[in-house]
């Protein structure tokens, strides 16, 4: 008996066109194989461009762009799909293959209500008639435990919140009761207590209608609750192809070894607290009339890494803003080093913003792309110290060593370097005005794990150097782990919960800081169904804070 | 407007949990979300539509004030001796203070009195509502062609998107939008009249005409205005579509296995609807005013050839009149647009 789906050799390749006229093709994916079974998942893992949805799409017969198929053959049920013409491809398309893509709150049209997208596919292709479809998803809706099923389908994308649609992306996948699911990062979008109920509820779904699923994400904590079997790409290659248990705790490539091991960096203990470099006393702020921080007070040390961790909304990069001085706070105070600073930026002196700098989340649109990588980094050195000429460039040099990039980026632009170097620039700028403390705001979360990883090193490194102080804003509970003294969590504009790291991640917990913890992904099996267990019988007790959060 | 409303609604995170808890949503939260109703974004359109007219009123009459030269001496012409000139003055009452004037002006609007014309001493309403109706024959002919047409169009160009048909009609639409109103008029004329002798010149209709006859006459400067017009809703539909089309909710539909029809009538089309229908009351606004100069161009007896003759004059009543209409079309007419724009926003129509 042929396997649901079975993917041979295959092979993708796409056409680039150069501003000249000239074309080139790329090869996205080379000589990949795998087997999926019904019933059964597998994970695709894999850093960004190492073709995970390139492949995931091919089940689909799909390329973005001029993304195309050149070679092998991707047989579902025994049948080679990339033979099809555009009608047999319409009848596998949403019928026997579905899709569920990362951000369902863009892949649901606004100007449609839930259900009737819902069951669209099913319903136009013949599979059932309206009213049954209608009633399979209302049985969806309530296998993936979405409020009020009966109803939900009657309700507006925009009517409903991220953790929700995502679920209702699933519904829709599993409503035309396809063979095969692929499921391209669906939780990637959504905050970690969120992740957990959609992860919980899709492992379910599929288990309920055992479909053969593929399962595509970076997140190898994630890829290890859910399926049975993980390839491993890179750059469209295979690295490792094996049982989940195998490649999560015998891996047998050095690069799975490495992406193993990635969430066990951490570093000791708090250090002795020196001097106090930030105080902030009472802080409210907000846009038009609305409060986003209320009554904020916490205090940072000289050269240490204070994390601020917490989900989206819950005024993290706010808190930046008001430090920076971008956003002037309603009431309370901010002294740095002692002395107040002006609530407003235009009011402070060149001194006092100098000795502030920011790294963003996303360094490409944090730099002028015209601008060469010698003026992006020389830029504050002019601005604050009048530096020029040869002086200038030696200095820069001397940032881009600091920074372990060499002298030959000089004359780069931005769009000519890769992610992570990219935000290596970023920091070299803000390291150049000589700064007391650096707001980093998600500076790696945009960024693959194990570049991620060496931007973490690099500022570890270069804080031992320089004696910088980091405020740290996060949302990912294992770098709070891996680089804070200290840490404050933040929920809906409020401090929870601050202090040194060993305590604030030490129970006893507050209800919110517990149900953060335990939602983080842990490369273990089984913790899946242990975290749920015992959130189970921690509502039993008491906890209705968590079954509001839900719905 | 309405998209930059809709964000501030939507940043209180903490708020619209809050209200998805189904926990008793605060007092600020409430008044935030009456702010965008429906029936409040609407009036509140309709009233600065209303401040707008007001204030162009304003615009129209010390502009028109501010012309240089004088209908008295214009009027006189070699008479015009000190005393003459200063008694015509009076009879117009043009020695009482401009700002009661301008009161008494905008009173007798708001009672449908244009007040009459200092030239021929003719009601200024009547003769605008005549000559309006004939300016209304040529902008609705060009209408009812230019906007099918352009919509067509710009799905073809989007259907063959980058190969040949896309690329002739881009050009051609860059050409045409290049090319003043008044010169593409002379073209035609001298191609259609002058070589092929197919067509008539002077467009001028008169009173007693049919329809028909209406009609054969105004082929020129409909032709003129459509070429205009075209263009520029034609590449604003391409691109309105096309932006829609890259969208990942159609990238949804396509991976539903549904056809490509479907797709784009029932997963494109209702998000086109807003950009196309401000184009397109935005072009026709600007084909209300654009017949002034065909008019001219043409000698077609409509509102626009009527005030370029007052204006020559220095005939006041007239200018001010048709100054206020011009206006009143444009801001009705993007009012519609924003109007529509706000029904057709699924967030806005259904609130959370």
């Amino acid at each position: 008996m042929p396997e649901m789906l079975s993917v041979r050799n295959l092979r993708v390749e796409v056409t680039a066109h150069q501003p000249d006229g000239s074309s080139s093709r790329l090869v996205l994916v080379d000589d990949v194989s795998f087997d999926v079974s019904k019933g059964k998942v597998l994970g695709l893992i894999g850093e960004s461009g190492a073709g995970k949805s390139t492949i995931g799409l091919t089940a689909l017969a799909y390329g973005r762009g001029g993304v195309c198929m050149t070679g092998g053959q991707v047989l579902l049920d025994g049948e080679d799909i990339s033979k099809l013409d555009t009608r047999g491809i319409r009848s596998v398309r949403g019928a026997r293959v579905a899709y569920v893509a990362q951000s369902a709150a863009a892949a649901f049209n606004p100007a449609h209500k839930l259900g009737r997208q819902v069951i669209e596919a099913a319903f136009r292709h013949g599979i059932m008639t309206r009213e049954e479809a209608r009633k399979r998803a209302v049985y969806l809706f309530g296998v993936l435990g979405l409020p009020d099923p009966e109803n939900f389908g009657e309700r507006y994308p925009h009517q409903v919140s991220g953790g929700q649609l995502q679920r209702a992306m699933t519904a829709m996948a599993l409503c035309a009761n396809p063979e095969l699911i692929v499921f391209d990062e669906p939780t990637t979008a959504l905050d970690v207590t969120t992740q957990i109920e959609v992860l919980a509820a899709i492992k379910h779904a599929i288990a309920e209608t055992n479909t053969a699923a593929l399962y595509i994400t970076h997140d190898l904590a994630v890829v290890a609750q859910i399926s049975d079997d993980i390839m491993v790409l890179r750059h469209g290659k295979m690295v490792e192809y094996g049982p989940t248990r195998q490649i999560i705790e015998a891996p047998r490539e050095e690069y799975t070894r490495a992406l193993v091991s990635i969430r066990q960096t951490s570093r000791e203990a708090a250090r002795p607290d020196g001097d106090v470099l930030l105080n902030i006393e009472g802080l409210t702020a907000g846009y038009s009339d609305v409060d986003v921080l209320q009554d904020i007070s916490l205090s940072l040390p000289k050269g240490q890494t204070f994390a601020v961790v917490g989900e989206s909304g819950s005024g993290k990069s706010t808190l930046a803003r008001v430090i920076t001085g971008l956003l002037p706070p309603r009431t309370g105070t901010i002294a740095f080093n002692g002395t107040p600073l002006p609530p407003a930026r235009k009011d402070r002196s060149r001194e006092q913003l100098r000795r502030i700098q920011m790294i963003y989340q996303m360094a490409d649109t944090a730099m002028n792309p015209r601008q060469k990588i010698r003026d992006i980094i020389g830029r504050p050195l002019t601005l604050y110290f009048g530096t020029r000429g040869q002086a200038k460039t030696g200095r820069v040099k001397e940032l881009l060593e600091q920074i372990e990039m060499g002298p030959q980026f000089l004359d780069r632009y931005p769009a000519e370097l890769s992610g992570g170097q990219k935000q290596r620039v970023a920091i070299a700028r803000a390291l150049a005005a000589k700064p007391e403390l650096i707001l980093c705001d998600e500076p790696t979360s945009a960024l693959d794990p194990l570049v991620a990883e060496g931007i973490l090193k690099l500022l570890l490194r270069l804080q031992e150097e320089t004696a910088v102080s980091y405020l740290f804003i996060t949302h990912d509970i294992a770098i709070v782990r891996a680089i804070a003294d200290r840490v404050a969590v933040m929920h809906r504009g409020r401090v929870v919960r601050q202090g040194a790291k060993t305590a604030v991640l030490s129970p006893p917990f507050d209800d919110y800081t517990d149900l953060l913890l335990r939602s983080v992904p842990e490369m273990e099996i089984g913790w899946l169904e242990r975290v749920l267990e015992g959130r189970r019988g921690n509502q039993r007790q008491s906890a209705a804070p968590i079954e509001m959060e839900r719905s | 407007m309405s998209a930059q409303e809709e964000t501030v609604s939507g940043q209180p995170g903490n708020q619209m949990s809050a209200a998805r808890r189904g926990a008793p949503a605060p007092a600020a939260g409430r008044a935030a979300r009456s702010k965008n109703s429906l029936g409040y974004l609407i009036a509140r359109r309709m009233a600065l539509g209303i401040a707008l007219l007001f204030a162009a009123s304003m615009l129209i009459f010390g502009g028109v004030e501010a012309l240089p030269g004088d209908f008295a001496t214009t009027y006189l012409g070699q008479e015009a001796t000190p005393q003459a000139v200063a008694n015509i003055r009076e009879e117009l009452g043009l020695d009482r203070p401009m700002t009661e004037r301008y009161l008494s002006w905008l009173g007798g609007i708001l009672q449908g009195d244009f007040g009459t014309s200092w030239s021929n001493h003719n009601s200024v309403g009547e003769q605008i509502w005549k000559r309006l109706s004939d300016s209304l024959l040529l902008a609705g002919v060009s209408a009812l062609i230019s906007i099918p047409l352009a919509i067509g169009l710009g799905m073809i160009a989007v259907l063959y998107r980058n190969r040949i048909p896309d690329k002739v009609i881009s050009i051609l639409s860059l050409a045409a939008i290049s090319l003043p109103e008044f010169f593409i008029g002379y073209l035609l004329i001298q191609f259609f009249t002058v070589q092929l002798g197919i067509s008539e010149f002077p467009a001028t209709v008169y009173d007693g005409m049919s329809l028909g006859e209406r009609l054969s006459a105004i082929v020129l400067p409909v032709a003129t205005l459509v070429t205009v017009v075209l263009a520029h809703m034609m590449r604003m539909t391409r691109s309105a579509i096309l932006n829609v089309m890259s969208s990942a909710y159609v990238e949804t539909a396509e991976l539903k296995g549904l056809s490509a029809l479907r797709i784009i009538a029932e997963h494109a089309a209702p998000n086109a609807v807003a950009p196309v229908v401000t184009v397109i009351a935005l072009n026709l606004a600007a084909l209300v005013v654009g017949v002034v100069v065909v008019e001219v161009v043409f000698v077609y007896p409509g509102i626009g050839q009527y005030m370029v003759d007052a204006v020559t004059v220095r005939d006041m009543p007239v200018v001010q009149g048709c100054g206020l209409l011009f206006a009143a079309i444009y801001i009705v007419l993007n009012m519609v647009a924003d109007i529509v724009s706000i029904l057709a926003n699924p967030r806005l129509r259904h609130p959370r």
